[in-house]
């Protein structure tokens, strides 16, 4: 008997969650922008938005003002290092917890705010057109993406898709579909998997007996690795090499960030219901913004003062974005008619008309 | 003018749209140097190359998401799903994905493909023949097309093509052989429009791809022994549905018909019905009469022809309901 194929899976994290490197980490080995105070600065910052906004999300959606709503808790730094590791002309195919990527892309707050407030035309960016929607149906993104990274390999297009997925997605038979055909054609495409340990109630345990999501691409002939996605730094540099792979024709990567959910699913969830205190209170010790937070006060980058005024200039930008929210008009009654088709068929025009005769009876009557 | 099969219109279609706009792509198993299962993309391969006529695994969520994903990023994928049965293997993309893109980002994604499906009966099978139109029918966002001669498809096909919407193209398999004239030159028509194959002023005879050439046959028939004057309309596109047309014929003769290879619930024809009862009542003399295959999967090979509508079975049905 001999060996036949042998796989493994490396595991990256560089700092502890103490903000410190890793003793066996030589930082002088890491990337430039580990070194770059801009670059630092903006992925910290970004994380402190996200993390005010999201909070601000939550409060509306228990003040009646939002509908339910995916607390993105915990995943700032898996979703920013991901948002710096992409360029511009990449494509997203994001599911519905990605605001810190999509934010720093260029997605505006009231867009956010208008599509969870069950608007959406919230899911008409304007800024980030070529970027795509939030896909709420699990895993059917992966081959959105996976079809993007074709049509650029069609194009010679120098750009990279980055499919989202959760740890619970990647039970789906469209993910193992979608990890075949990017194999197979070598497709510029990395699919992201962010494991954030929960897929609703149901833990990972119950997930998979696969002992790392890194590994689901090794059937698929990809490979696979994991980080620590409450680094924001390996994060990043990770995403980084993978998307430089796919870039040169190498193919595809999958990569899987280790988190944890620190809130709840989405706001009509009650995770205490399934999960102990005491493992929550785990994932708020090894939490990313206090890893960086502390990571640039080692380097006297940061400051309690910068902190304080910065959170306050957040505060303000979120109040904007509300606002702006909150004075989105209603649509019209057609405006459910519109954009089924291009051109729509007459027979649905005339069924437009008949819901606007209705809406218009309805009002008469209070 | 040329005379083309069926299956070769459709190669034809898509190497003069692959010619036209180069974001045009064919994706699908076997299409490439095997030219199709039914020997419908035959050429295309050597003529515009591996980078636009592309194999994929037989994995039918990877090529309808791949190709949905690459619609949204500006191609324009037609992409042959092989056997219509097969829709049921990723029907999410149909029900959920494809129709609703535009819908749900405000019309910032634009979904412009094509799927082809081979259907319809053809002796391959309870899993293998179904007429899967009215499956299709019911989902709103989705535009629907059932060509039955080879002018059509060329014309037909092209103009799916160019919709900017997603288009579910049926291709019927026991056509693929048939023969027709086809003229020179770009061909384009329009969707959404039904076309009346044979004037007549006794009853108005609906029908769709493999129906259409045994209705015909069945109007000259009942013309021929009983002196019936049928009028037959190939209804060509069940989304958008031409029932100006449609209304329009039966306001002459009084008496429809519809004659369905769908199994019989919810068959596009019922709702063709339900149309007529709602907006043209008062035009009808009698009552509309469906001509359907029985509610039941298709059973193998011969006993296929006592199920699906037959020229004899619309003949009697029509001279048995007008001489009544």
């Amino acid at each position: 008997m001999s060996t036949a194929a042998q796989f493994d899976i490396q595991y990256r994290q560089y700092l502890d969650p103490e903000g410190r490197f890793l003793p066996e980490v030589d930082p002088a080995t890491l990337p430039e922008f580990t070194r770059d105070p801009a670059e630092l600065l903006k992925m910290y910052r970004m994380m402190v938005l996200v993390r005010a906004f999201d909070t601000k999300a939550i409060n509306l959606q228990r003040t009646g003002k939002l509908g339910t709503y995916p607390p993105a808790a915990g995943h700032e730094a898996a979703q920013v290092g991901a948002a710096a590791a992409l360029h511009a002309e990449d494509v997203i195919a994001p599911v519905y917890r990605e605001i810190g990527t999509q934010m720093w892309r260029g997605v505006r707050m009231v867009e956010i705010l208008r599509y969870w407030g069950g608007d959406e035309a919230g899911n008409d960016f304007v800024n980030t057109r070529h970027d795509f929607p939030w896909c709420v149906p699990i895993a059917t993104q992966t081959l959105h993406a996976a079809g993007a990274a074709l049509a650029f390999k069609i194009r010679n297009q120098p750009r990279c898709a980055l499919a989202y997925i959760g740890d619970g997605g990647t039970s789906e038979g469209t993910f193992y579909e979608a990890m075949n055909v990017a194999g197979v054609l070598k497709l510029p495409v990395i699919f992201y998997v962010v494991n954030n340990r929960w897929a609703i109630s149901t833990p990972l345990c119950q997930q998979t007996a696969a002992q790392t999501l890194a590994q689901k691409g090794i059937a698929a002939g990809i490979p696979g690795i994991q980080v620590d996605g409450n680094d924001i730094l390996a994060v990043r540099h990770v995403l980084e090499q993978a998307l430089a792979r796919a870039r040169h024709g190498e193919g595809p990567t999958v990569v899987e960030a280790l988190t944890y959910r620190l809130s709840d699913h989405t706001t009509a969830d009650d995770a205490s219901r399934y999960r102990s205190a005491s493992e929550v209170e785990q994932g708020w010790a090894v939490e990313p913004m206090k890893r960086m937070r502390a990571f640039l006060q080692h380097l006297n980058l940061w400051d309690e003062a910068q902190e304080v005024a910065y959170r306050q200039e957040c505060n303000l930008l979120i109040e904007e974005g509300v606002n702006e929210y909150f004075a989105t008009t209603k649509p019209p009654v057609t405006a459910m008619f519109d954009h089924l088709y291009a051109n729509p068929p007459k027979r649905l025009l005339d069924q437009r008309d008949e819901a606007v005769q209705l809406s218009g009876a309805k009002s008469l009557h209070g | 003018m040329a005379e083309l099969t069926y299956r070769d219109a459709v190669a034809r279609a898509i190497a003069q749209e692959m010619e036209r706009d180069p974001d045009v792509v064919l994706l699908g198993e076997d299409v490439a140097k095997a030219g199709g299962v039914f020997k419908a993309t035959v050429g295309l391969y050597e003529k515009f190359g591996p980078k636009r006529v592309r194999d994929t695994p037989i994995s039918e969520q990877a090529f309808m998401g791949a190709a949905m994903g690459a619609a949204m990023t500006g191609l324009k994928p037609v992409v042959d799903l092989m056997f219509a049965d097969f829709a049921a293997v990723c029907w999410d993309f149909f029900a959920n994905e494809f129709p609703k893109s535009r819908y749900m980002t405000n019309g910032q994604v634009k979904v412009p493909l094509v799927i082809r499906l081979a259907n319809g009966s053809a002796r391959f099978g309870a899993q293998h023949c179904q007429s899967v139109e009215n499956w299709c029918m019911m989902i709103p966002g989705l535009k629907v097309v059932v060509p039955s001669s080879p002018v059509d498809v060329v014309g037909l096909l092209a103009a799916s093509i160019r919709d900017p919407d997603p288009v579910i193209f049926l291709e019927h398999k026991s056509l693929y052989a048939v023969k027709g004239e086809v003229p020179d030159g770009e061909i384009v028509d329009t969707l959404g429009t039904a076309k009346i194959l044979r004037p007549g002023k006794d009853a108005t005879i609906l029908a769709l791809a493999l129906m259409v050439p045994r209705a015909l046959a069945a109007a000259e028939r009942l013309k021929a022994e009983s002196g019936i004057d049928c009028e037959v309309i190939d209804v060509r596109s069940l989304l958008p549905l031409d029932t100006r047309t449609i209304l329009e014929s039966l306001s002459r003769t009084g008496h429809l018909f519809t004659v369905e290879e769908n199994p019989r619930l919810c068959g596009w024809g019922a709702e063709v019905v339900s149309i007529v009862a709602d907006e043209a009542f008062y035009d009808l003399d009698g009552p509309p009469v469906r001509i359907t295959t029985p509610h039941i999967p298709l059973p193998p090979a011969e006993l296929e022809d006592l199920l699906i509508p037959s020229v004899d079975r619309i003949v009697e049905t029509v001279r048995r309901t007008l001489t009544a």
